[in-house]
């Protein structure tokens, strides 16, 4: 595989991990772990392992997303520290 | 206190980064899982489960027991979410909204002359987020029943190319929380009830272990599905294959019921009247 496509997906990886965890707002922050989730999926398919790739598009993007949405809709969308 | 925390992750990632170099490098043909199973199942797996996806056969059949503690894993986050959050009894809202479907005039109701359900002309509506978008409904509404029969193909089709009972289950349970997003709770939940959340994550379950109580059954170990060759009347590597396939729709199910179950307890606070 190219390696330039591997670095960017890389970059993207830790980028949206340190966003995630960064960000204040936490509804941007479900929506980064879904950006991370998706960016893993594309490393997993560019190792060839579809399988792997292919729980962590439908588990990790989608419906962990709709899960953290959910919960931040019925909480609160500031953290506190 | 954040100084700290910084400090222990900082010298856990090192020692993390430090030990990753005495892995085998990516794809090495000398490393201990290159040279011990991995081409028992590359060599053998074909002719043994007649399932030509290695992972399908690795996963559900070779690791049965793996994959059988994590259908259970999920089935206990489904549980213990309901017993969490679910708030049996009345609705806390005190008044209800409703609209009129034609003209799209919203009136309130006091909670003690509420009216039930979908009333004629009128509909019930969420008090906090109210969208009314007719191309959002009207477009999930004909691509529901597509995603629903990917699911059933991903499941089905696990054998032979990627997918199986977790990815096949979670399309499905995705397909209904589309549902539920794209119109309300109420509307998901008048499809699969909360009941049936809770029976088909358990009935899930049960097909798991019940195939592999069977076998036991039949006279060979937990999990070996060769025993069933004599209720289906195959030979023994083909009953192995069909054993997947059963494991299989268990796993699918039991995902689907906890990630619907999961999601209607999170978004309505647990009394399943109003969600997202």
């Amino acid at each position: 595989m190219l390696w330039q496509l591997d670095l960017v997906i890389l970059t993207l990886v830790v980028a949206t991990a340190i966003g995630a965890v960064a960000i204040k707002d936490l509804l941007g922050s479900a929506i980064l772990f879904g950006a991370y989730s998706f960016m893993m999926c594309l490393l997993w398919a560019i190792m060839g392992a579809v399988d792997v790739a292919f729980t962590e598009a439908s588990v990790g993007a989608g419906a962990s997303t709709v899960f953290f949405v959910a919960a931040v809709f019925r909480t609160t969308r500031r953290t506190k520290d | 206190m954040k100084f700290l925390g910084i400090i222990v992750v900082v010298i856990t990632g090192a020692l993390l980064v430090y030990t990753t170099g005495d892995f085998p490098s990516w794809s090495d043909p000398a490393s201990p899982a290159s040279t011990h199973v991995s081409p028992h199942y590359i060599e053998k797996g074909m002719h043994e489960t007649a399932a030509p996806n290695i992972v399908t056969a690795v996963l559900a059949d070779y690791r049965g027991f793996d994959t059988l503690f994590e259908t259970t894993v999920v089935f206990c986050a489904g549980v213990v979410c309901f017993f969490l959050l679910r708030i049996p009894g009345r609705s806390p809202f005190t008044e209800c909204q409703y609209r009129h479907k034609a003209t799209g005039i919203t009136v309130r109701v006091k909670h003690d002359r509420k009216m039930s359900g979908s009333f004629g002309e009128f509909e019930r509506i969420d008090t906090l987020w109210t969208p009314h978008d007719l191309i959002i409904q009207t477009a999930c509404r004909i691509l529901i029943p597509f995603i629903q029969l990917f699911a059933l193909y991903v499941i089905a089709h696990g054998h032979h190319s990627p997918g199986g009972g977790f990815q096949g289950g979670v399309i499905l349970g995705a397909s209904i929380i589309l549902l539920a997003i794209s119109h309300d709770l109420r509307t998901a939940l008048d499809r699969l009830g909360e009941k049936a959340h809770a029976i088909l994550c358990s009935v899930g379950v049960l097909l798991y272990a019940g195939t592999g109580a069977l076998c036991m059954v039949l006279g060979l170990n937990f999990l070996d599905y060769g025993a069933l060759a004599r209720i289906l009347h195959v030979d023994p590597v083909m009953a192995r294959s069909h054993g997947i396939l059963v494991v299989e729709v268990g796993v699918g199910l039991a995902v689907m019921a906890a990630l619907i179950w999961i999601y209607s307890n999170v978004s309505s606070r647990g009394n399943y009247d109003e969600g997202l």
